[in-house]
C-alpha cells in the first residue's frame, strides 16, 4: 500500500471541510461553526439557482418566449395561446402569476395572496397522493395479503400464517374505537410484539446505514485525498 | 374571500385530479397534465422563496449583531456568492447548469457534496454513544425489539455468518435476518402502510372538501 | 468504583474513538469476509437481466450526496448492467441536491464503454421540482416536462429520445432512491397508475418499509443500503467501494452490538445492587 496525497485544490479544500466538521466529535469550535453556515449558506444558493435554470427558465420563460413568437414545441401549431397536451404557450402566464403571488408572503400587508398559490399546490398534491396512497399503499396491500395459507409446503404454510397472524394483529392495535381488552387486548398485545420486532428490524437497518456514511467519508479522505492504494 | 376562494380553488383542483385518475379522455387528461406543470412551477418558486427567506432572516441576525453574526455574514456571502456564479454559468451555459468544468460545478463539488456526506457520517458516531447510554431493557416489548435489532445488525453484514457458520444452514444469523424481515417485520410494515394509506386518505379528503384548513395559516 | 460505573462514566468521546478507528482500520487493512448474495438482491438482478436486449430503461435517481456511499455503488452497477445489455438509459432526477453527482457518476462508468454516446446510448435529463406531479406529468409525456436535458440540449432532438414518449416506451424503470420523493412515490404514482415494473435500490434506513412492496410484487427487486450495493457488485463480479466497505460495516455493527448488550448489562447489575 502506497500514498498518492492528491494535488487537486478542490480535494484540499473538501477534506478540510470535511475534518472541520468532524473536529466537532472533540467538541464545537469556530471551525465547526464556519463549516456549518457555508454549508447552509451553499446549500441555500444552489437551491435558488437550480430551481431557477431547470424549471423556471426550461419549463416557464423559454416556453414564454417561444409564444410570444407565436410558436412552441409543435412547431405545426401557430399562435400563442394554440395550446396543446404539453405545449401549453401563453397559458403558462396562469403559473407565472400563482408563483409570483407565493413571494407576497415576504410583504405582510399583501401575504393573504400567497394562499392563492398555496392552493395550487395543496390541491393538486392532495389528489395525487389521495389517489396514489389508494391505489398503492391499500389495494395494492391488501390484493397482496389474500394468498392461500397452504400451497403443499409446510414451511410455505409456516411463514404465511406467521404473516397473517402479525399483520391481522397489527392492524387490530391500531383499532382505538374499542377498549383492548379481553380478546381485542390479547390480539392488540400480539401485534404490538410484531410492531416492536419491525422497529428492532427499522433500528437495525438505520445503524447500517449511518455507518456507512461515515464509511463513505473515510474512503474519500483515504483514497481521494491521501491516495491510499 | 380571503379565505373562501383559495378553499375552493383547492376543492376544484383537489377533485379535478382524482377525477384524472379514473378518466383518461383527454378532456381531462390534457387539464391534469397542465395541472401538474403549473404545481412544478409554483414549487419551484417555493424553493427560491425559501432561499429568498433565508437571506432575508440572517441579513435581520447580522444588522441586530445578534449572536454569532460573524458566522452569519459567511452564511450570507457563500449564498450571495453561489448564486452569483450560478447565474452566471447559467448564461453561459445556454441553461445547461452546472455544466461540467464550470465554477458552480466546482463549489457542487468540492463544497456541498463534501459537506452535505460528512454532516449526516457524524451520526454514525451518536448512534453508537446512544447504544450504550440510552438504549435500555426494561420490559418485554424492549427486549424483544433489542433482539430483533441484534439479529437484523449482525445478520445483515458477512461478520454474522462467520460467528454462526458453525451452526446449521436456518439457524445461521443471516437465515435468521431473512426470516425476521419477509415475515414479522413485513406484516408489521404491511399493517402500518395500510393504516397511513387510510389515513393519508381521509386526511386528502378533508383537505379538498375545505374541512382542514390549517395550510391557509393567519387569521384574515 | 465498580468497572461498570467506571463504564457507564466513561466520556462520550472514547466511544467516537473506537467507532472510529474500527471502521477506518479495515478500510486500511481488508479482512475480506465473505459475503452471498441474498433473495432481494437476486431478484433485482433476475429483473434487470429479464430486460430484453437493446431496449431503453428509464432510471430515477433520486438521491443527494448526503447517500453517496450507498446509492452511489448500486447507481454505478445498475448504469453498468444495463449498458453491458446495450440497453439505452434514460436518466431523471427528483432531488434538487442530485443531478451534478450523478452526472459525474454516470459519465465515469459511460467512459468504460467507448461504444456507447451520450445523447444516442443514454441521456441524464436532469432534475426537476414537484415530487409526485413529475412523476405523473411523466406519464402523459417525458419530453414535456423535460424540454432541455441535464448538458442544455434540446431534448426531442436526441435519439435516444426519439421513440421514448411516455411510460409506456419503457419495460422496466430502475429507481434509486435516499427518500422522499423517492420509492414510495414512485410505486405509488408510476406502478400502481401506470403499471410499469419497477425495482428500486433504497438506503438502509427506508429498506424495511419497502419489504411489503417486495412481498406484493410492486418491487420485482430491491437493494438495501451499502450491504444491498456490496450484494449487487458481487452478483456482477465488480469490487467496487461498497464491496470494500463491508469489512468497516461489519466491526461497526459488532461494536454497537457490543454497546447494546454491554449497556444492559452494566445497568441491571446496577438495579440489582440498588435493591
Amino acid at each position: 500500500m502506497s500514498l498518492h496525497i492528491s494535488h487537486v485544490f478542490g480535494v484540499w479544500c473538501a477534506a478540510a471541510l470535511t475534518l472541520f466538521i468532524f473536529s466537532f466529535l472533540y467538541k464545537d469550535n469556530p471551525f465547526y461553526k464556519f463549516a456549518e453556515h457555508l454549508f447552509v449558506g451553499v446549500s441555500a444558493g444552489y437551491t435558488i439557482i437550480l430551481n431557477y435554470w431547470t424549471v423556471i427558465d426550461a419549463n416557464l420563460i423559454q416556453p414564454l418566449i417561444l409564444a410570444a413568437h407565436g410558436t412552441g414545441t409543435h412547431p405545426e401549431l401557430h399562435g400563442a395561446f394554440a395550446a396543446q397536451q404539453g405545449d401549453y404557450r401563453m397559458w403558462l402566464v396562469i403559473p407565472a402569476i400563482f408563483g409570483a403571488l407565493l413571494f407576497t408572503r415576504l410583504i405582510p400587508r399583501i401575504g393573504w395572496m400567497s394562499r392563492l398559490a398555496l392552493a395550487v399546490i395543496i390541491g393538486v398534491y392532495a389528489g395525487i397522493k389521495t389517489t396514489g396512497f389508494a391505489q398503492g399503499d391499500f389495494v395494492a396491500q391488501v390484493q397482496a395479503s389474500l394468498v392461500p395459507l397452504w400451497n403443499g409446503s409446510i414451511a410455505y404454510t409456516v411463514n404465511t400464517v406467521v404473516f397473517a397472524v402479525g399483520l391481522i394483529t397489527s392492524l387490530l392495535f391500531f383499532f382505538f374505537s374499542r377498549e383492548h381488552k379481553g380478546g381485542l387486548g390479547v390480539a392488540s398485545r400480539t401485534g404490538m410484539y410484531f410492531l416492536m420486532v419491525s422497529f428492532g428490524a427499522a433500528y437495525g437497518y438505520t445503524v447500517m446505514s449511518r455507518i456507512s456514511l461515515l464509511i463513505g467519508r473515510f474512503q474519500f479522505l483515504l483514497e481521494t485525498w491521501l491516495g491510499l492504494r | 374571500m380571503k379565505r373562501e376562494v383559495p378553499l375552493l380553488l383547492t376543492a376544484g383542483i383537489g377533485l379535478f385530479m382524482i377525477l384524472s385518475f379514473f378518466v383518461p379522455h383527454h378532456f381531462i387528461s390534457v387539464p391534469a397534465d397542465f395541472l401538474q406543470n403549473c404545481a412544478i412551477i409554483v414549487v419551484a418558486c417555493g424553493y427560491v422563496l425559501g432561499g429568498a427567506n433565508v437571506l432575508r432572516v440572517n441579513l435581520d441576525s447580522i444588522s441586530k449583531r445578534e449572536a454569532g453574526w460573524g458566522y452569519k455574514v459567511v452564511l450570507v456571502v457563500s449564498l450571495v456568492v453561489t448564486i452569483a456564479i450560478g447565474i452566471i454559468d447559467g448564461i453561459h451555459g445556454h441553461g445547461s447548469f452546472p455544466g461540467e468544468g464550470t465554477h458552480s460545478k466546482w463549489i457542487y463539488d468540492n463544497l456541498y457534496t463534501s459537506m452535505s456526506g460528512t454532516m449526516f457520517a457524524l451520526l454514525a458516531f451518536f448512534i453508537a454513544s446512544a447504544a450504550f447510554r440510552a438504549f435500555r431493557i426494561r420490559t418485554v416489548e424492549a427486549g424483544m425489539l433489542a433482539v430483533a435489532a441484534l439479529i437484523v445488525m449482525l445478520g445483515r453484514v458477512p461478520v454474522g455468518d462467520v460467528m454462526t457458520g458453525w451452526l446449521p444452514e436456518p439457524l445461521r444469523l443471516g437465515t435468521l435476518q431473512q426470516w425476521v424481515m419477509d415475515n414479522p417485520q413485513s406484516s408489521a410494515k404491511r399493517a402500518i402502510l395500510i393504516g397511513a394509506a387510510l389515513g393519508v386518505m381521509a386526511t386528502g379528503l378533508r383537505v379538498i372538501l375545505g374541512i382542514e384548513r390549517s395550510y391557509l395559516g393567519g387569521e384574515d | 468504583m465498580a468497572f461498570g460505573d467506571w463504564l457507564v462514566r466513561l466520556d462520550r468521546r472514547w466511544i467516537f474513538l473506537t467507532m472510529g478507528l474500527l471502521v477506518l482500520g479495515p478500510l486500511i487493512f481488508p479482512l475480506s469476509l465473505p459475503l452471498h448474495v441474498t433473495p432481494p438482491v437476486q431478484a433485482f438482478v433476475d429483473a434487470v437481466d429479464k430486460v430484453p436486449n437493446g431496449s431503453t430503461v428509464l432510471m430515477s435517481c433520486d438521491y443527494d450526496p448526503a447517500s453517496i456511499p450507498e446509492m452511489v455503488p448500486m447507481t454505478r452497477t445498475a448504469f453498468r448492467h444495463l449498458l453491458s445489455k446495450d440497453c439505452k438509459v434514460v436518466v431523471t432526477v427528483l432531488w434538487f441536491g442530485g443531478p451534478g453527482l450523478v452526472d459525474s457518476v454516470l459519465t465515469e462508468v459511460s467512459r468504460e464503454f467507448p461504444t456507447k454516446a451520450y445523447g444516442r446510448d443514454w441521456v441524464n435529463l436532469g432534475y426537476k421540482a414537484g415530487n409526485e406531479a413529475v412523476m405523473v406529468a411523466l406519464g402523459q409525456g417525458i419530453v414535456n416536462v423535460f424540454p432541455r436535458d441535464y448538458r442544455g440540449n434540446e431534448s426531442n432532438a436526441l435519439p435516444v429520445m426519439q421513440h421514448v414518449r411516455d411510460y409506456s416506451s419503457f419495460p422496466l424503470l430502475v429507481n434509486i432512491s435516499a427518500g422522499y420523493p423517492g420509492t414510495k412515490e414512485w410505486v405509488q404514482q408510476v406502478q400502481g397508475r401506470f403499471h410499469l415494473p419497477m425495482v428500486a435500490g433504497v438506503t438502509a434506513v427506508s429498506a424495511p418499509e419497502y419489504y411489503p412492496y417486495l412481498q406484493s410484487g410492486q418491487l420485482r427487486g430491491l437493494l438495501g443500503g451499502m450491504a444491498g450495493a456490496a450484494e449487487y457488485e458481487l452478483s456482477r463480479h465488480e469490487k467496487g467501494s461498497a464491496s470494500r466497505g463491508m469489512d468497516a460495516q461489519s466491526l461497526g455493527h459488532v461494536l454497537v452490538a457490543l454497546c447494546i448488550v454491554l449497556g444492559n448489562v452494566i445497568a441491571f447489575g446496577q438495579r440489582r445492587r440498588s435493591r
